[in-house]
Order: structure tokens, then sequence, then C-alpha cells
């Protein structure tokens, strides 16, 4: 038995510790935003936090995570009350297939938590491990400098 | 959701709550050889005279359903692949009925429920059926109004409609619901509508927030892979490990004893295994491949000389243009040899579907392009009544065309087959989509013009060898799984798509006015790659090889590029999109000269009658790596009336950074058994530190026009403009794709 605390809830997950968390996430958990992009941490589709720090789900088994906190987009927000990572990337539509995004909002969120002035050279290559194929970049950035702004507001901080 | 098991034996009508819905369950087999031109698996125009799909489907309530308690379902057989095509199909259906967007409910491919319209494929989603819900909408408003007229007593002249609803000059309103009773809609379209004025538009033309997004983005049920149903298995393929590679030795024994397995399937060369979890499956997968021996043979071409490999094989020859004069007075001619490498779609989801064998009807879930075609050829493969399989679109990973997605519907009923009564979900593994999909064929083209005294074109000769651009569903054997059967269909001989729209040919004809011109297309049977249709087929290498090549012959007149193709443009729209590009750009304010910097202007016209773009760029190239990167685009981009002016946008930024991708980076690899670029170390594509520092889209909208397909009318200009670009910045003209930092440093560097 593995304990497992994701989006600030404990899970007891009874599976062969050496599962992926992305199998965990998706099968016993079933939550959806997590993506199988290619299984090897190439592509950035499954990318969850641990502790804020991004990580590649596909690749990192459950056996390494106990006692760490998880946090996948449906930590972010809900479709109802969507959170700023999440909103940002409405509002500029940041999104073609979308199947890459929740990955880009979760490696975004863990720039922005630690660096929310992070400048443009410093996102684009935070995001360099994400992989997008429908071509939506210049949006992501966009969303994400958004999102951005919408974090430093809310820290009080200045707005530029 | 449906339980399957309704499923008509004959095209039929079911009433309910005083609603219609036509059922399609049985009218499309069999369709999957009489495609429309260019649009291959579409069927049969059974109605010529009317516009779009209503060709196809004429009835006005197999598009749109009203209910009696006032619920508005709209209906299209296309499917959403990350175009945004819902959301402008909403905003036609609703502009024309006079309806709120968010009040109406729309359903997608569904062999069951909605009409048949062949592939999402083409740029032709919004000619087919944004045409086919304009003028049904149209229709149906009229209908509702004749309705009220009938009711209220009052002249249909002086009724208005408004937020659904017939509203009389007294104030009377009367609900779409209670004007629909019996069976009103059942009726065929009409050849002509009453369409809204476009001044008086209120959705249409107006940018509309994506419907698919918000779930997209929180973590709802998106996508296929998302579908998680009540006692689902989980699935994986093992593939053989080389195309013609057969299974010469399997001992399965130990893989059924691993945790969570429930069967190993084997039939021929077709491996799977089923198992309770996900990752159980990929446990055994990998078990199962370690235990499968295989007879392999060398079948391959030798990759470092594709272009001559290609014209050596045995051509079809086909005449696209043949308005040849006689020699007229030239005084410099040109000649060059363009090229293009396998390429891969490159979905970041690999292919995913789920099928469920119950009551002796299979349901599939799955994101092929075409529910009907797929389900033809899935029925043939599991020689069961088309009756008795249903397909139902549902989300992937973005396409760009024929990937895995028919392939893996096919692996999941199979399975489902081999485990009755539980769905089974089959997840291809990135190394399988990399090595197994259909990639866009490598192509040659050569090109020889000759100018006259001022520099114009007088002459063209251009001729382009290229295997099919469509090897889609089709008989069962264009299913990878179906030709690994011990008892395999065959893959069907390929056929050429005709023009004007064209597979290897696409765009091969130059939209410019030449006095004279001949267009060749050696098309080539014989596939030694599995090939099939990639976004804007063989238009991303025609337009690439036409746009570089003007740009050298305008070089040869000593003229400036953008001042060149307009000499040689007649048609005012597609001048139009070039003067505003090159507007929008600051083309002739260009800085020149700066070391490592270049400018590079591309057009066409997509298939000759689809959007036009017009695109202008700037590249820099470092010279000690070759390393070239797009650093700002401007398009414009004319694609008739234009629905949702950011999805439009959305669209043509996507095919420049990702035909800036292909077009800079990428080429499928290959030994002479396996292909050996199977993940995206092998087959590395744009990322973050190359993306452009900014890209900008005009719309040109033609309120009233046509609507144009705009999805794929980028890659070809993204393309050629780029080329040209180096070219401007290196002093060096790169004709074979793709313009790598090896080929560029190569010619260029320290």
């Amino acid at each position: 038995m593995t304990t497992l605390s994701v989006n600030g809830r404990k899970h007891e997950i009874n599976v062969d510790p050496r599962t992926p968390l992305l199998y965990v996430l998706r099968g016993e958990l079933a939550l959806n935003a997590a993506k199988y992009g290619c299984g090897l941490g190439q592509c950035g589709a499954c990318t969850v936090l641990l502790d804020g720090e991004p990580i590649f789900s596909c690749v990192t088994p459950i056996a390494l995570l106990e006692g760490k906190e998880i946090t996948t987009v449906e930590g972010l927000g809900t479709i109802d009350n969507p959170g700023p990572m999440q909103q940002a990337f409405i509002d500029e539509q940041a999104a073609q297939c979308g199947y890459c995004i929740a990955g880009m909002m979760m490696r975004a969120q863990a720039l922005l938590q630690k660096n929310p002035h992070a400048s443009e050279a410093e996102i684009r290559d935070y995001l360099e491990p994400n992989l997008c194929r429908c071509g939506t970049h210049m949006r992501i950035l966009r969303a994400v400098r958004r999102a951005a702004r919408v974090m430093r507001t809310a820290q009080g901080g200045d707005t530029r | 959701m449906s339980d399957g098991a309704v499923i008509l034996s004959r095209r039929s009508v079911l009433t309910g709550s005083g609603a219609l819905i036509v059922s399609f369950a049985s009218s499309a087999h069999a369709f999957a050889q009489q495609g429309a031109p260019g649009n291959p698996g579409s069927p049969p125009e059974a109605s010529p005279a009317l516009p779009g799909s209503l060709k196809g489907s004429p009835y006005l309530d197999s598009w749109i359903r009203i209910d009696a308690d006032g619920a508005i379902t709209v209906f299209t057989g296309k499917a959403e692949l990350g175009q945004g095509i819902k959301t402008a199909l909403l905003q036609v259906a609703a502009e024309q009925l006079d309806v709120e967007l968010t009040a109406l409910k729309l359903v997608t491919a569904d062999t069951e429920r909605t009409p048949n319209e062949g592939y999402t494929a083409g740029s032709h989603s919004m000619q087919d059926s944004g045409t086919a819900l304009l003028n049904a909408a149209a229709q149906v408003r009229q209908l509702l109004i004749a309705a009220a007229a009938q009711r209220s007593g009052v002249p249909a002249d002086q009724l208005k409609t408004d937020h659904a609803s017939v509203i009389a000059p007294d104030g009377r309103r009367f609900g779409y619901g209670e004007l629909v009773g019996d069976e009103l809609l059942h009726v065929m379209a009409a050849p002509q509508s009453v369409l809204k004025d476009p001044a008086e538009f209120k959705v249409m033309g107006r940018s509309v927030p994506r419907v698919d997004i918000p779930a997209k983005v929180t973590g709802g049920a998106a996508y296929v892979q998302d579908l998680r149903l009540p006692g689902m298995a989980h699935a994986r393929i093992v593939r053989p490990p080389s195309y013609g590679a057969h299974c010469v030795s399997l001992d399965a024994g130990p893989i059924e004893a691993m945790p969570g397995v429930i069967k190993v399937v084997r039939d021929g060369d077709f491996l799977a295994v089923i198992t309770e979890r996900e990752f159980e499956a990929i446990e055994a997968m990998r078990a199962l491949a370690a235990a499968a021996r295989w007879h392999e043979s060398a079948r391959l071409p030798n990759a470092a000389e594709l272009p001559a490999m290609l014209m050596s094989l045995p051509a079809k020859d086909i005449t696209v243009l043949d308005q040849r004069q006689a020699p007229a007075d030239s005084t410099k001619t040109h000649a060059a040899t363009y090229t293009r490498p396998y390429q891969s779609h490159g979905s970041i989801g690999p292919s995913c579907a789920v099928a469920e064998f119950k009551d002796g009807v299979m349901t599939i879930w799955t994101h092929t392009q075409g529910v009907y075609p797929d389900r033809a050829a899935i029925a043939e493969m599991l020689r069961m009544p088309p009756e008795r399989v249903r397909c139902i679109h549902t989300e992937g990973s973005g396409c760009y065309g024929h990937n895995g997605a028919d392939d893996a519907a096919a692996d999941a009923a199979l399975l489902a087959l081999a485990l009755p009564e539980r769905p089974v979900r089959v997840q291809w593994t990135r190394e399988q989509e990399h090595a197994w999909e259909p990639y866009g064929p490598a192509m040659v083209v050569k090109v020889n013009a000759s100018l006259d005294r001022a520099g114009n074109v007088v002459d063209w000769d251009y001729a382009v060898w290229s295997n099919t651009h469509s090897m889609r569903p089709g008989p069962a054997g264009s299913l990878l799984a179906a030709r690994h059967l011990a008892e395999p269909f065959p893959e069907p001989a390929p056929k050429p798509i005709p023009m004007p729209e064209g597979g290897g040919d696409r765009n091969s004809i130059p939209l410019y006015k030449f006095p004279s011109a001949r267009v060749i297309h050696h098309f080539l049977p014989t596939m030694p790659v599995r090939v099939s249709a990639m976004r804007a087929l063989g238009a991303y290498v025609n337009v690439f090889s036409i746009e570089s090549f003007v740009d050298e012959l305008a070089a040869l007149a000593g003229a400036d590029p953008v001042e060149y193709r307009l000499r040689h443009l007649a048609d005012p729209r597609a001048r139009d999109a070039v003067a505003t590009a090159a507007e929008r750009f600051g083309w002739s304010k260009r800085p020149r000269g700066a070391p490592g910097r270049g400018f590079g202007f591309a057009f066409a016209r997509y298939k000759n009658l689809a959007a036009y773009c017009a695109l202008a760029c700037e590249v820099e190239v470092e010279r000690e790596t070759g390393r070239a990167r797009l650093v700002r685009a401007v398009a414009a981009v004319d694609s008739g009336q234009a629905v949702n002016p950011n999805g439009i946008s959305n669209q043509i930024e996507g095919a420049i950074l990702q035909a800036a991708s292909w077009t800079l980076y990428e080429s499928v690899t290959f030994d002479d058994r396996r292909i050996t670029s199977v993940d995206w170390s092998t087959y590395p594509i744009l990322r973050f530190s190359a993306v452009p520092d900014e890209v900008e889209v005009h719309i040109i909208n033609r309120p009233g026009a046509p609507f144009l397909g705009s999805g794929e009318a980028g890659q070809g200009p993204a393309a050629a403009a780029i080329a040209n670009a180096v070219a401007d910045a290196t002093g060096h003209r790169f004709r074979d794709l793709p313009l790598s930092r090896e080929r560029i440093k190569a010619a260029i560097g320290l």
C-alpha cells in the first residue's frame, strides 16, 4: 500500500509500487489531466508537480512519492471556477487539440509559483521540455504571461 | 452514449417527444471508394443540386432537431480534431437559426446519429458541413416562420425571429419548440435558402471562445484516452519489428501468468495483451515483445538516396496541365530540383481507441477522421454487417492527417471481439505511433522555366514524383491489424487523388499567369514505406517548390520577390492577400544586409480553390552551427466569409509553426529493415527555444462569400517563405527538405 497526497487529498493506493504515477493518476484516481504522450520523459504531456517542482509522471514510480504533495491540473481549479493559469489559457484560446496543454500549464505553474516575475526568456527556457505539435506555442506563451500578471496582482505586488 | 442495441436494419425515423431524429445506421456501407474528388470516403451525392453536404444528406432533420421543449440539437458528420470546427459550426447554425450559441447542443460524427460526411479532411469542413448547416438552419428558420404565420394569421414577412422564438408585430412569441410539431423538419432541403444579410450577423464573423477549451484545461473527460467505461479492460499491441516481419515463435504461457493479465491474443502477426490495469498491460506487452521471435527481411530503400530511388520507381504519368506554347523569345532559363523526405504526423498523444462487443453489436470510440469509412473497413475485417458496427468519434490528440487512429480503432475492435461484454481500451505506445503511422510521402519536384528580356516567365515546365497521398480506409486491408492477421486482408492498390484537389499534384499548377506551362505528375504506385494523407498533402512540397523557384526567378530577373509575384498574379483576391501580408510585415522597409538575418515571402491559394494565404517572414541563421530559426512571420489569409476569426488565426499560426518544424528539422529515418525514428529524440521537432518572437495573422474577411477551408492553407507558404528567408540570409539556396542545421552548416558554416 502506498499513500499518495494528490491535490491536498490522501489516497491509499494498492498497486505495484513500481507503477509510474501517471497510470495511478489516470487509472486509480480517475484524473484526466495528466496525459500519456511518450512514456519516456521526452514530451511533457504527463507533467505534474511534486512539492512544487515539475516531474514527468510517466517515468516516476509511486514508490518514490510517499510524503510528498502531488499537484495536477485538477488541483488548479475547476471548469466552473478555473484557477488563474486555467483562466489565462481560456482567455488566450491557447489550445488547438489541447492534448499537451495540461502539461504546459503545470510546468508554467511551477515556474510562476517560484517566480511570478519570470522574463520572456525564462518562460521559454523553462517550457523547453514540453512539446506541442499543433504549433500553439505563441498562444501558450501569451497565456503564461497573462497568468503571471494575474498571479502578481494576487500577490499584491506590482503588475508590470 | 448509446447502449449500442438500437441499431436499425434500414434507414428509419424514430419519433419521440414531438421531435425527429434520423438514424443513419445502415445508409453508408461500401461508400469508401465513392469519394468526391479531394475528400475520399465521402458519400455519393444523392442531391447534387444542394449546397455542401446537403448533397449527400438532404433532409433538414438530419442536421437540426428541435424538441417540443425547445431543445435544439445540431448534427454534423465532421469531427473535432482540435481545429475548432465544433465552435465554428455552432456559430453558423446559431446565426441562421437566430438562437443563442450556448442554447445549441452539437452531435459530431457518429454512424448512428449523424450524416455521413466522409472524412474530416482536406480543409473541407466549413465548405461541406458549414455550408450544409448554413442552408439547413436558414431553411429551418423559414419553416418555423411559416408555421408561426399559419398559427398566428400574421403574414410571414411581418414575423421576426430572435432567441429561438418567432415574434409577431403585436408582441406574441412562439417558441421554436411549440412550432416544430410532427414532421415539420423532415423535409428535403431546397437548393436556395433565404440567408441573413451578413451586415446583420451577430455570431458569424466574430471571435467566439471555443466550446471545447474549458474542459481541456480543467481535466475534463475531453479525449478518447479519458474514456472510462464500467468494467473496461486495458490492452497493448505488440507490433512486428518491421514491415513484412512474421512471428515465427511465441510462448505466451509465462505472459498469461503475469499479474492482471486477462488474455494474450494472437492471430497471425497480430499480438496483444489484455489486462485489468493499464500498467499491467505495459509490463505484459514488454514481456510478450521479448518472447516473440520474428523473421524480418531487408526491404527498405537506401535512405541516403531517396530522390533517386523515387525517380527510378515505375510511374504512371498524369498530365496535370498542358498549355505549352511554341517557344517564346527567352533570354534566360533556369532549372532546379526540390525534395522532401518522409515526414511524420507525430501526434503528441499516440493513437487510442475503446471498443465493446455486446449483444452482437460492436461499438468503437475512435478519433478517426471518418467514422463511416472506418466502420466499413472494420466491419469487413470483422466479417460483420456494417449495421452491427457503430463508430463514435471521440477526440484524440491532433492528427494532422491519417495517423494511427483508424488502425487503433481496428485493434480495439479485434480485442473487443476476443473479450466480449467488456469494453477494451487500447493505447499505442510512442514508439508504435512513430514506427507504424503512415507518413507524409517523400517527393521530388523538377522545374524549369524560361524568362523573357523583362524577366517575366514565358515558359514553365514542372514535374512531381509522388506516391499516393491517401491510403485511408478503404477496404479492410487499409487497416494495419487486418494485414497482420493469420488470414490477412490485402493492402489495397494505391490510387492518385484526382485534380482539381489532387494528391501528389495538389497545388502543382501555379496560380501565376504564365503564357506557356506544363505540369506532369509521375504517380508512383510502389510504396516502399507506409504513407498516406498528411496535412496539405502534396501542396506542402509543391508550394515549397514553386514559391522557392519563383524567388529564384525573381532574383534572376533582378526583381523584388513581392513585386515579381504581383506581376504574374491576376486574381484580385490573391493580389490582396500578397499586398496585405507585405504591407503588414513592412516588406518594403525591411532592413537589409544584417549578417545572419534574412527575409522571405511566399503565397498560395490552397488547392487553387480554398483559402488564400500569403506570408512574409524573417529568419536568423547561426553560421557556427547552421541552425536556422523563424524569428517573425506575418500572414494574410482570405477564407471567404470568416466564421470564427480567432479560430482561423489559431489554425494559421499553428500551420506556420508546424510547417517551420517540418521544414527545419524533420525526416523519418530507417535502415534496410526498420524505421529508426521512433521517439522524440530520434525524430526531433520544434521546441520552445526555437519558437518565433512574433507571429501575426491578418484575416481578410469576405462577408457573404462562400467558406474557404483554412486548416491547411498555411503549410506550403510557411515552408517556402522560410526557405526564401534562409536563402536571403545565407546567399545559398537550399532545395532539400528539411533545411537542417547539418545541411546549412555544410554549405555555409565556419
